[in-house]
């Protein structure tokens, strides 16, 4: 991984703003009220670390729009990378998956920050399958970065972006890191290196 | 939140408490905690996929029903085959006989062997020269690494819950051993790890059950239980161990359990809020009496389910870190120098 402070130059842009933030999340949970009639079936699971506050605050405005607040649990998916199997990820270490409620029969709608690879959702649709059989699973993402590399894709979105491998999207939450933000820091490719 | 350790995990094998780093046993401690949820699933399947494919094999060469019996859960919640292997040879096997049956375990393409024996130092010297990950479970009267670790994943998890304080440490908790020091690898593997994790450690019991060099482990010693239990946060009972009696270690039964027995009585001298432990299996009335291993502040039966996460910590950091995966699959040659010749 590339260290904060090496040489390559590197600029960042603000691609979303806490009020554009705040809209996009309205945004997802009126059409996750749209999309599911039995809205009291729903249960919203978010990927640790960042998936976590975004699903308790979709809960928060889908209660002021529905009048009903889903139940929120955290999904750590680390148990189930396929890259520890496969020896070249660290066992890093994350939270834990917590929720003290049954996906059986229930719409759960997992939430994570940024969508990529979309090697995340597979482990967290395997995890989600071992603690039950719910009657169906959605997903809903903040940021859609591109470079997919599972046949996965979002039934929820608040913003779209194309990125470079080299590229690093950020989301920054207040509850985590003091500000509303989504940033994107181009890096300089490798081909340039060099050149400068 | 909570900063990640800065460590890896690099080692090959789980040799014992005594060589590793604070840091290796906090890694280790706090790669548990996910493993307790796993256990506790209510409805949904109680296993995750970390180590499917993989064959873990248990080599016991002395009885044990509790360590094999969570060694074998471990493996199988982590989704990995596993097969046991017990060996009614108690007596002395040589180093020789060892490696050849080893090397024809490992002609089956294992990936973890845990090995108990009577020998101290058995595993470590099979895993010197052999690929599979080795992990001890007990040897001798060494080390049993994962007993130590269970023990204080447990007195962490209480002394959190206790604080109120979700990255709480053992620094400066005060624990004492109380009972047969001497002949137990379970004591010798807790006092590493507790004195690494910053705890005090007291030790009573017995003149003749105390260890020779006591006085260098970094512990204070008394054989006043009294003195033991005034202060402690943890009062730690190991077992007795009988079929050592004959050497007469103590003069009678009778007088140990009136100097040294935690009960109802002598727990008078300790706080409220101090927790019981044993490694188990208990001698009912003998080294803890029954009202104290089955009362409020006992958490024996909770040890033994921490066991089964710990040990899946400790399968899933061996085979399932980069640095130690590559330790495994290259070591036979400068293993082989290592041991001279």
């Amino acid at each position: 991984m590339a260290t904060q402070n090496d040489n390559t130059s590197s600029e960042k842009t603000v691609l979303m703003d806490a009020q554009a933030m705040r809209e996009a999340l309205e945004r997802m949970a009126r059409a996750i009220i749209d999309a599911n009639e039995d809205i009291e079936s729903l249960v919203l699971l978010g990927i640790l670390t960042r998936g976590r506050p975004l699903a308790d605050r979709l809960a928060d405005t889908i209660a002021e729009m529905a009048h009903f607040r889903p139940p929120v649990g955290s999904l750590a998916t680390t148990l189930y990378r396929d890259d520890l199997r496969a020896g070249v990820g660290e066992a890093k270490l994350g939270g834990t998956t917590h929720f003290d409620f049954s996906v059986d029969n229930r719409t759960v709608v997992l939430v994570d920050d940024v969508l990529a690879a979309g090697r995340t959702i597979r482990a967290a649709l395997d995890e989600v399958m071992d603690y039950g059989r719910p009657r169906r699973i959605q997903l809903a993402c903040l940021v859609d970065r591109g470079g997919r590399e599972l046949p996965i894709q979002p039934d929820y979105l608040g913003w779209t972006v194309a990125t470079h491998p080299n590229d690093w999207v950020t989301v920054r939450l207040k509850e985590i890191d003091g500000e509303d933000a989504v940033l994107e820091e181009r890096r300089a490719r490798t081909t340039t290196e060099g050149g400068e | 939140m909570r900063e990640a350790p800065s460590t890896v995990w690099t080692r090959k094998d789980l040799i014992g408490i005594e060589d590793l780093a604070r840091d290796e046993l906090e890694l280790i401690l706090d790669t548990a905690p996910q493993f307790v949820e796993i256990s506790r699933r209510e409805s949904g399947i109680k296993k995750v996929p970390l180590l499917q494919g993989r064959l873990v094999v248990n080599w016991f060469h002395e009885p044990s029903t509790r360590t094999r019996t969570s060694f074998e859960l471990a493996a199988k919640r982590l989704s990995a085959d596993t097969l046991a292997i017990t060996s009614s040879s108690s007596s002395e096997v040589k180093g020789e006989s060892l490696h050849d049956t080893l090397a024809n375990i490992e002609a089956m393409h294992t990936d973890i062997i845990v090995i108990r024996h009577s020998c101290a130092g058995a595993p470590h010297i099979l895993a010197r020269r052999h690929r599979s990950h080795i992990v001890n479970a007990g040897d001798g009267r060494h080390e049993h690494p994962t007993q130590a670790l269970l023990d204080a994943f447990t007195m962490r998890r209480h002394v959190r819950k206790l604080r109120n304080d979700p990255d709480a440490g053992l620094d400066g908790l005060r624990v004492s051993i109380i009972g047969d020091v001497a002949n137990s690898r379970v004591a010798r593997s807790n006092i590493w790890c507790l004195n690494k994790l910053g705890a005090e450690v007291t030790l009573c019991g017995p003149t003749t059950l105390m260890p020779v060099a006591v006085d260098r482990m970094g512990v204070r010693v008394t054989s006043r239980l009294q003195e033991a239990l005034e202060g402690a946060d943890v009062i730690y009972a190991l077992r007795i161990q009988l079929e050592r009696q004959q050497r007469g270690l103590f003069p009678s039964i009778r007088e140990y359990i009136r100097l040294f027995r935690i009960d109802n009585d002598s727990l008078r001298h300790a706080p409220a809020h101090a927790l019981i432990m044993h490694p188990g299996p208990i001698n009912r009335d003998l080294e803890l009496a029954t009202e104290v291993a089955d009362g409020p502040r006992s958490v024996i039966l909770e040890q033994v389910s921490n066991g089964v996460a710990i040990r899946m910590a400790v399968m899933h950091l061996l085979a399932n870190s980069p640095r130690a995966q590559a330790a495994a699959s290259a070591p036979q040659t400068q293993a082989r120098q290592g041991l001279g010749s």
